[in-house]
């Protein structure tokens, strides 16, 4: 097991090594000069100058990629002009609520996604089938804007059963005290029921709405496999030995239909670090998405640069677990590796 | 070269006929392909049939709720949304198609190279998509698009890089699969050079897979540059574009002016939601086995 | 068709259709066959013959696109066919078993293979977990499996084709089943563990006094053991007949033709000869006799329905209007 361990860590370099190398070239890309960009638009030519020496900007490309990379090991990924923060620290004090966000997301999806996605499967030409079909022809043309405003506009403005879409508390609920970073979590270290339930309130209508767009995609693939699987040999096998239908569906097809599902769900996070940037605009909430797109306002490319870096390790880290994952569920991959 | 010939011309009929089966079989194909024939005439003709300016505002008719005169409101300037709707059209599908046809050239030729000839052409191509798959596509999107800035040049490029990786590796996986083919071996003993037998044997016979994925692979594109435009980093504004209109809309969404943000944003999902029905019918048209 | 006092399993008139893409294939018409208790019979028939067909309809376990429109199966006179599903599951793996063709992918890729067999054994018997796992233990020990205790928990894709084939038959016997099904056996397998595992089922059956139905393809291969042999062509039973019979005296022009093809020691090569024609295309609309254009014998009266059902000698049933 730590064996294998080991090999998907080693397999998972590259891509590293591919993020640091393309967040470079795009830092690079930056129209107009580097310096002056970084020094803001109100430096001087000596500030400016100070600047060019101090980012190194005045070596050849290999020793900036290689201070480009001191930098990243040191945790040094500049300073946001917006906040006159250290990038770090920003990302520091915005991920949690981006991850809460996000995986609240991911959860619901699969809590909603698999089930009928094996409920559509078992159940092939039948109205459910059906209407899970459309569902998610539908769920895979909605953009999520768009159904992030829908939602905000029935739910908040129409019916009044969701707070505003205003962050991650209502104006008079203090945040708890700070332990994980995660609202939910850390109120309920506190044992505090009330910040709980507004940090949960809020949560609904952007957990909502990032389920509703992971939900297609994850219902779609489970109902695809679980097709596959309830059609193989070995459910057959399983079924002629008169096995219970609970034991037949469960730990013949569904572990088996998992797998598949299981890989998918690495494209589908990858998909909702994305849609994450457009929900947080939306819900105003206080995340790496918002806090990216707010500097892109000012044009300060450092936030972004961290931006893109954060969630792009963020998404490496996530396949390396779905591949230990994957291991975990499927011998076939831990014993021959 | 005639044997592959005839076989394209059988595979037509089949698929002709299968059409037929599958459009009765599936009523809601003809519905999408109606429905793309209207999109195409609108980005077409929208600009010459549209009742208003979209450009022009009106101080006196700010975010009028749809009425007989607006069918589809005013926006927060006074502007008509359906006129600026319709002549929206033309824009995203433009924007969307060309990046698809980018990608869609720039990976089935990479990616059927590296599958056929190998070494390093094949570590090259393939260091290049794992580097791009390691992203979450839309956040290097929006890293592309704040570095090299937002111009429409731009937006399509990084469209098409961020897809590039589907259609050079399922260009490169279709190639291999048939590099060893029968009707290749003929062509190499007929004395035909290896990049002639790619260029008229092999990837033709590549493309009716990647064909599908181009469809699938549009509506993924329109929600991309839709997408990019709503947080700032896609079409700038006035131009009427269905993502910017619902951005700019999004703010009276809480105020209860619900169309100014709903129309533009129904007609994305519609325009989606046509190139998704027309992709599954067309992935059943040509792999009937792999149907969902 | 034949006499039925006794006979643990009947299958009558049982007709079988596949919706396809490509039409309707008329896979399985009006067959009838019985196994009586402890019996041996053998199915024979080239592939398409609807051999499989009818062993998954006895099981209940029919591709979804399969449809049984008429006809009935009676194990213990019970009709199977009319049961509701959970009763219908009751007999399956306690009553009857089958242990289906290419064990590998018949088994469950990702689930030890000694587990397998206990959800069986946990299905069937009163057993507990550990009593489960020390017969499963003793049964993968029946099966020669070697060393036990350390492929209980392997996966099927560690274990050769042999020992998954072994395995699957474990797993079919596991529920001490009064008939066994076992399909294409030793298909996929090398001669020496072909002769192996065609061995071990016969002495299985043997032991446990089980009713057994052996489907090959290998006419030679099923005459040594089976009791009686029904012969099947294109959805049709064409015969059926005690083995030493319908080898020394087939009455069926396509068992005889099987007959000539199946190499015999004191047969030459140039006495072997393949059977002219291929399986009519099960889609189109068929003479009565599917034999009849493959047929040296076919005669205008052949194109008569019905296709006739003679029982020629007690026993020896043939559906030919011109028998040999």
């Amino acid at each position: 097991m730590l064996r294998m361990i080991g090999r998907r860590l080693a397999a998972a370099l590259p891509g590293v090594i591919g993020v640091i190398v393309v967040t470079f070239l795009l830092n690079r890309a930056l129209p107009g000069d580097p310096a002056a960009y970084f020094a803001g638009p109100a430096a001087t030519p000596r500030a400016i100058e100070e600047i060019r020496v101090k980012l190194g900007l005045d070596k050849s490309l290999p020793e900036q990629f290689g201070l480009y990379v001191r930098d990243l090991v040191r945790g040094d990924l500049g300073t946001s002009l917006t906040t006159g923060q250290p990038v770090v620290a920003d990302l520091r004090a915005r991920l949690p609520a981006s991850l809460e966000l996000t995986l609240c997301g991911l959860l619901l999806a699969i809590a909603v996604g698999v089930p009928l996605g094996i409920f559509a499967a078992t159940r092939p030409g039948s109205w459910a089938d059906h209407i899970a079909r459309v569902l998610m022809t539908m769920g895979n043309s909605m953009p999520v804007f768009f159904s992030a405003l829908l939602l905000v506009y029935v739910f908040y403005y129409l019916l009044g059963w969701a707070p505003a879409p205003l962050g991650r508390l209502d104006a008079f609920t203090p945040p708890p005290g700070s332990v994980t970073g995660s609202f939910l979590v850390d109120s309920l270290l506190m044992r505090d029921g009330t910040v709980f339930l507004a940090a949960a309130k809020q949560l609904v209508l952007p957990t909502a709405t990032l389920g509703l767009a992971a939900l297609a995609p994850i219902a779609r693939i489970t109902r695809a496999a679980m097709l596959g699987v309830l059609a193989s040999d070995y459910v057959r096998t399983a079924r002629a030995g008169g096995l219970a239908p609970r034991t037949v569906l469960y730990v013949y097809a569904l572990r088996n239909a998992l797998l598949p599902v299981v890989t998918a769900l690495g494209i589908v996070f990858a998909f909702l670090l994305g849609v994450n940037v457009v929900v947080e605009k939306i819900y105003a909430w206080p995340g790496i998405g918002s806090y990216a797109l707010e500097a892109v306002m000012t044009s300060d490319y450092a936030p972004v640069q961290g931006f893109v870096l954060t969630m792009a390790m963020i998404y490496v880290a996530l396949n390396l677990l779905i591949d230990i994952l994957y291991g975990v569920i499927d011998p076939r991959v831990r014993i021959e590796t | 070269m005639s044997a592959p010939a005839s076989g394209a011309g059988f595979a037509l009929r089949q698929a002709l006929r299968h059409g037929r089966h599958l459009l009765a079989e599936n009523p809601l194909s003809l519905v999408a392909f109606v429905m793309m024939v209207s999109f195409l005439g609108l980005a077409l003709l929208g600009q010459w049939i549209v009742p208003f300016d979209p450009l022009a505002s009106d101080a006196t008719a700010q975010l009028q709720a749809p009425s007989r005169v607006h069918w589809f409101g005013t926006d927060q300037v006074g502007r008509d949304i359906l006129s600026r709707v319709v002549v929206a059209t033309r824009l995203d599908l433009a924007i969307s198609a060309s990046a698809v046809v980018l990608s869609f050239a720039a990976g089935s030729v990479a990616g059927a190279c590296a599958g056929f000839y190998g070494g390093w052409l094949e570590r090259i191509t393939s260091r290049v998509v794992d580097t791009i798959m390691a992203f979450p596509l839309f956040v290097l999107a929006m890293g592309i698009i704040v570095a090299v800035g937002t111009t429409l040049t731009n937006i399509i490029i990084t469209i098409a890089v961020i897809n590039f990786p589907s259609y050079a590796r399922m260009a490169r996986a279709e190639v291999n699969v048939r590099r060893e083919a029968g009707y290749v071996e003929a062509a190499r003993l007929a004395g035909n050079s290896p990049g002639r037998i790619l260029a008229l044997h092999v990837y033709p016979n590549c493309l009716p897979p990647l064909i599908v994925q181009a469809s699938m692979n549009m509506g993924w594109a329109m929600l991309s540059v839709a997408g990019l435009s709503f947080i700032g980093l896609g079409v700038r504004p006035p131009t009427p574009e269905w993502g910017i209109m619902v951005s700019e809309g999004a703010a009276f969404m809480i105020s209860g002016e619900w169309w100014a943000a709903f129309f533009p944003g129904l007609a994305l999902m519609l325009a989606v939601l046509t190139f998704n029905l027309l992709g599954d019918a067309l992935r059943d048209l040509v792999d009937p086995r792999r149907r969902t | 068709m034949t006499g039925e006092a006794g006979a643990l399993l009947v299958v009558e008139d049982l007709s079988i259709e596949f919706r396809t893409r490509e039409g309707i294939v008329r896979a399985l018409e009006r067959a009838s066959f019985t196994v009586g208790q402890a019996e041996t019979v053998g199915v024979v028939g080239e592939s398409g013959s609807g051999k499989t067909i009818t062993a998954h309809a006895v099981m209940g376990v029919l591709h979804p696109a399969g449809r049984v429109t008429g006809g009935s199966v009676r194990f213990r006179g019970a009709d199977l066919l009319a049961l509701g599903e959970e009763e219908r599951r009751g007999y399956c793996g306690r009553e009857m078993a089958i242990a289906f063709q290419n064990a590998r992918a018949a088994l469950n890729p990702i689930r030890p293979v000694g587990r397998q067999i206990e959800d069986v054994l946990l299905r069937h018997t009163d057993l507990g977990r550990s009593a489960a796992r020390d017969r499963a233990l003793e049964l993968f020990a029946r099966v020669q499996i070697p060393d036990p205790p350390r492929l209980h928990g392997a996966y099927p894709f560690e274990l050769s084709g042999g020992m998954c084939q072994r395995v699957m038959i474990a797993l079919a016997v596991a529920g001490s089943p009064a008939l066994l099904i076992a399909d294409e056996p030793a298909t996929g397998l090398d001669v020496a563990t072909q002769c192996a595992v065609l061995e071990l089922i016969e002495e299985l059956a043997h032991e446990n006094r089980m009713a057994m139905l052996l489907i090959s393809h290998d006419l030679g291969l099923v005459g040594e053991r089976a009791d009686r042999v029904v012969v099947m062509h294109a959805g049709h039973v064409v015969e059926i007949a005690p083995s030493a019979e319908l080898f020394a005296a087939p009455r069926h022009p396509y068992t005889a033709r099987l007959l000539a093809t199946t190499p015999h020691p004191d047969s030459r090569l140039a006495d072997l000869r393949p059977i002219p024609g291929s399986v009519p295309d099960l889609r189109e609309a068929l003479p009565p006799c599917r034999y009849r254009y493959r047929c040296e014998r076919a005669a205008p009266e052949c194109d008569e329905p019905p296709l006739p059902r003679v029982e020629i000698t007690p026993g020896h049933f043939v559906a030919c209007r011109r028998p040999l």
